[in-house]
């Protein structure tokens, strides 16, 4: 059976396990054959497409089915590109089926989430699997709506029936672009087949409007900034392995979309396109991790998270874009490996972070942080695997943030040899902005963690938590050992990443299969290398030699004392610090002018029993300056135009009849 | 045969826009109904005429459809409607006869305008017929704009109708079925029309349009 048609079914039986669910939704145990069907078919998923990336040498698998349009059928094809991107969704997927399995049971509307899981992961798959403009905007409406009605699955509690509203719109909105960018792509001839469209030829504005396009359509799905807004609404409101599918990968199934258009639909682009993706993403990479440096709510602290690094996969894309375009293929290639390695490791390790975070919330009902504190105690395993995500996100070695990350420096340390004075000086500007952002990120994940899982707990809840099922911890483990694996032993990934970059870029980086020590070098021996293992294993000795010597030297008596409060009379919980005091610092350096930030400290007259009070006022300017007035002004236009719904018959017919003559007037008198 | 032809059809053509323009004048319900048929017996004619000149025989069917249904069949129904609900003595315009005659003047010379100068490759007997009727098609919905009376509105309609089959006749080659659809699609809105005016009857006891808009609660 070739590997398409393989797909296709898996997906036909998540999509019979949709409309079963939809029948059987309310079943006692439901949950657990929804799920299990999950992880069983996304492994399969997974497993075939990765066999196919390393086994199929970029030969595509076509399968060709009668739905759709009439005559037209829908085209369905397995390339090195999107058999990368199935393996990541399969691998997501797979996670959540695992993680589903135990946090199902905690799901208060059962038949309100058991339908749509599997019908949002088969649309995501059927995105990357189309190969025709029509069935891929389908597939992609389709996760659109899956996604939403997951979003709202709790669409009683606060807020998310209006996230839910800003989600559609934003989705209507991409789709649109999306749509839009199609049609210029087919051209007036009109052929929607990605192979028609690779050959077709355009007039020289159109690979610009497109990519403007992609920029809108793929962006908003992604959450580039400044169409953000809808993602840290609609991420957190989804029950949590929804959230780490919407979080991990479905913001790769818009890059997917942005990579595939923009880099195999479009042909070689014009060299300033490079510039555009790599400042959008800069100012992404920054604009998310700050935002997610001041939340205190766990879930939409990741999901801003999620922004930065789509950010961080734009820039890699930009860099790409621009070396391709001045010629340089080997370093286009090694710029987008490190997207791609970035997409999966993203997928690993925010999937894993918001597994967590749900084991938080199903253990304690708190996602805000101030409420959270010591959970390392009472929940010791998720805190294991949450450290392992923050770790990796953090860009730490020796787990896969890093190496990604490291490789997306190695791609802007080669921007001197950018022949366009414009590039020279916007990448390495651009190299500091990620460097600034993975700073930010370190410190966001440390307050993340710090504040969550150490400390002493801040409310009763955190301090009866129990540990979560072991469905949802074997989900969160497995991930860990993906983060580390994909760290430590990133030569193999890259190498199964070169059919793909060759398929797109005629060009791969270096083989690494065969550097002694697992090392990986990106471009050549005397410039760069990184060896995984070795700082693995310094550290892992480092750190044994540390224990053992505080061991061997310290005392082993076991002593509880009181906490020195800082000379602090009463020192409660409360007296810690918390996610706000924690963020103060950076807050009052970035916040005050990206953010609006104003503290306010209104102190009791001397003599009076009141307490001291103080308040925090934030603006999210992109929300209050672009999107605020757009609202209002079709609120105004739409109250003018709300008296045309109430005129009589005969003023409507005079309304039809004066544009016709108007219209035929311009006509008689066009010149 | 050209010149016979060709000045016939423009007599026609002429003829009805002028009947168009009779029929603007008409401020009675009974008399507007019998300029209609005689609106639709010279589309008739003109569309036989059209058969004659293009040797297309199937014309003459569109002809005789028209003369059946429009000439005979809906007028006399329309008068049967309008005697029993009681109004053909009603005179109800919304702008005066001559601010709507001054219009309709300046319609015409809008569409005579705009087809000579849109169609200069096509041959002359099409140009002139397109443009009348531009104007018919025009008129008639200058008639429903100006009319307050369902029963009007329905004929402005009708009559705009008209102009519509006259520049389908008026360019060669046009099938017969499009033709058939048209007629029907004009009986089947008279019908729905014709039981929407008892409706309105019933209900209110008018067929003056502005009794829904009174009973949608709002003003004129």
């Amino acid at each position: 059976m070739p590997a398409a048609s393989f797909l296709l079914a898996c997906d036909a039986v998540l999509l019979a396990t949709a409309m079963a669910a939809i029948a059987f939704g309310r079943v006692e145990g439901a949950h657990r054959a929804v799920y299990g069907t999950a992880l069983v078919v996304s492994t399969a998923i997974a497993a075939v497409a990765l066999g196919y990336l390393l086994t199929a040498g970029g030969v595509p698998s076509d399968t060709w089915l009668p739905l759709g349009l009439p005559w037209l059928g829908a085209d369905f094809r397995v390339d090195p590109l999107a058999a990368f991107f199935l393996v990541v969704v399969g691998a997501g997927g797979a996670a959540a089926g695992l993680y589903g399995l135990g946090y199902g049971s905690h799901e208060s509307a059962p038949h309100r989430v058991l339908p749509f899981f599997p019908a949002f992961l088969a649309g995501m798959n059927l995105v990357v699997l189309a190969a025709d403009a029509f069935t891929f905007l389908l597939c992609w409406e389709f996760m659109s709506l899956a996604s939403w009605a997951l979003v709202m699955a709790h669409h009683r509690e606060e807020g998310n029936a209006r996230a839910g509203y800003v989600y559609l719109v934003m989705a209507g909105f991409g789709t649109m672009a999306l749509l839009l960018a199609f049609g210029l792509l087919a051209g007036a001839g009109g052929d929607y087949g990605f192979d028609a469209i690779r050959a077709a030829q355009r007039p020289a504005f159109v690979p610009t409007l497109v990519l403007v396009l992609m920029l809108l359509g793929a962006g908003s799905k992604a959450g580039l900034v400044p169409l953000h807004v809808w993602l840290p609404l609609a991420h957190p409101a989804a029950p949590s392995h929804v959230s780490a599918l919407m979080s991990g990968v479905m913001t790769k199934v818009a890059i997917y979309g942005f990579v595939r258009v923009v880099f195999d639909l479009l042909g070689t682009p014009a060299w300033w396109s490079g510039i555009v993706v790599l400042v959008l993403g800069a100012v992404t990479a920054v604009l998310g991790i700050l935002h997610a440096l001041m939340e205190r709510d766990l879930k939409r602290l990741l999901a801003y998270s999620t922004i930065e690094n789509v950010g961080v996969v734009f820039i890699c894309l930009g860099l790409a874009l621009a070396f391709q375009a001045s010629g340089m293929g080997a370093a286009a290639a090694l710029a987008l490996t490190a997207a791609l390695f970035h997409v999966l490791n993203h997928s690993l390790f925010k999937s894993l972070l918001f597994f967590g975070a749900g084991a938080v919330l199903s253990a304690t009902g708190h996602r805000d942080m101030e409420r959270l504190g010591g959970l390392i105690h009472r929940m010791p395993q998720t805190s294991v695997a949450f450290l392992v995500g923050c770790v990796a996100i953090a860009a730490l070695p020796p787990f896969n943030g890093f190496v990604s990350e490291w490789l997306a420096f190695q791609a802007i340390l080669q921007s001197p040899q950018v022949p366009q004075w414009g590039l020279r000086i916007i990448v390495p500007a651009v190299g500091g902005l990620l460097a600034l952002a993975a700073a930010l990120a370190a410190a966001c994940f440390v307050r993340a963690f710090g504040i969550t899982f150490l400390g002493r707990p801040r409310s009763d809840a955190a301090a009866t938590a129990h540990e979560v099922d072991r469905w949802s911890l074997a989900a969160m483990l497995a991930l860990a050992v993906g983060c580390l694996l994909a760290g430590i032993l990133p030569g193999l990934v890259i190498d199964a990443l070169a059919p793909v970059t060759l398929a797109l870029l005629g060009e791969r980086m270096p083989a690494q299969a065969g550097l002694d020590w697992l090392s990986i070098v990106p471009i050549a021996a005397g410039r760069s290398s990184y060896n995984p293992l070795l700082v693995f294993v310094f550290i892992v000795a480092s750190a044994a030699l540390a224990v053992a010597v505080a061991h061997r030297l310290g005392s082993r008596a076991l002593r509880r004392g009181p906490a020195w409060g800082c000379g602090f009379p009463d020192p409660g919980p409360v007296a810690q610090y918390s996610a706000g005091s924690f963020a103060q610092p950076l807050r009052r350096v970035f916040g005050t002018l990206l953010f609006r930030a104003r503290e306010r400290v209104e102190m009791p007259a001397p003599g009076s029993v009141a307490p001291a009070r103080f308040t925090l006022e934030m603006h999210d300017l992109v929300w209050d300056r672009l999107y605020m007035p757009i609202a209002s002004g079709i609120g105004f236009a739409a109250d003018r135009l709300n008296r045309l719904q109430f005129l009589t018959i005969r003023r409507y017919l005079s309304l039809v009849f004066v544009s016709l003559v108007a219209l035929l007037l311009v006509l008689a008198l066009w010149p | 045969m050209g010149g016979l032809g060709f000045d016939v059809a423009h007599m026609l053509a002429g003829g009805l826009v002028m009947i168009s323009f009779t029929m603007l004048y008409q401020d009675r319900l009974s008399a507007v109904i019998h300029v209609y048929a005689l609106h639709a017996v010279v589309l008739s004619l003109s569309v036989a005429w059209q058969a004659f000149i293009q040797e297309a025989p199937h014309l003459y069917i569109t002809a005789a459809i028209s003369l059946v249904f429009k000439a005979i069949i809906v007028p006399t129904a329309l008068h049967r409607i309008v005697r029993r609900l009681g109004i053909h003595r009603e005179v109800e315009t919304v702008v005066g006869i001559g601010p709507t005659m001054l219009a309709g003047m300046g319609l015409v010379a809008l569409s005579m305008v705009l087809m000579l100068r849109v169609t200069p490759g096509a041959d002359a007997l099409a140009r002139e017929d397109l443009a009348f009727a531009l104007s018919v098609l025009l008129l008639g919905l200058l008639m429903m704009v100006t009319r307050r009376n369902a029963v009007s509105q329905v004929i402005g309609f009708m009559s705009l109708e008209n102009g519509l089959v006259l520049a389908a006749t008026g360019a060669k080659g046009m099938p017969l079925v499009v033709e058939i659809s048209v007629a029907f699609s004009i009986l089947i809105a008279f019908i729905v029309i014709g039981v929407f005016l008892f409706r309105i009857r019933e209900r209110f006891d008018t067929v003056d349009v502005g009794a829904l808009d009174h009973f949608r609660g709002e003003r004129r």
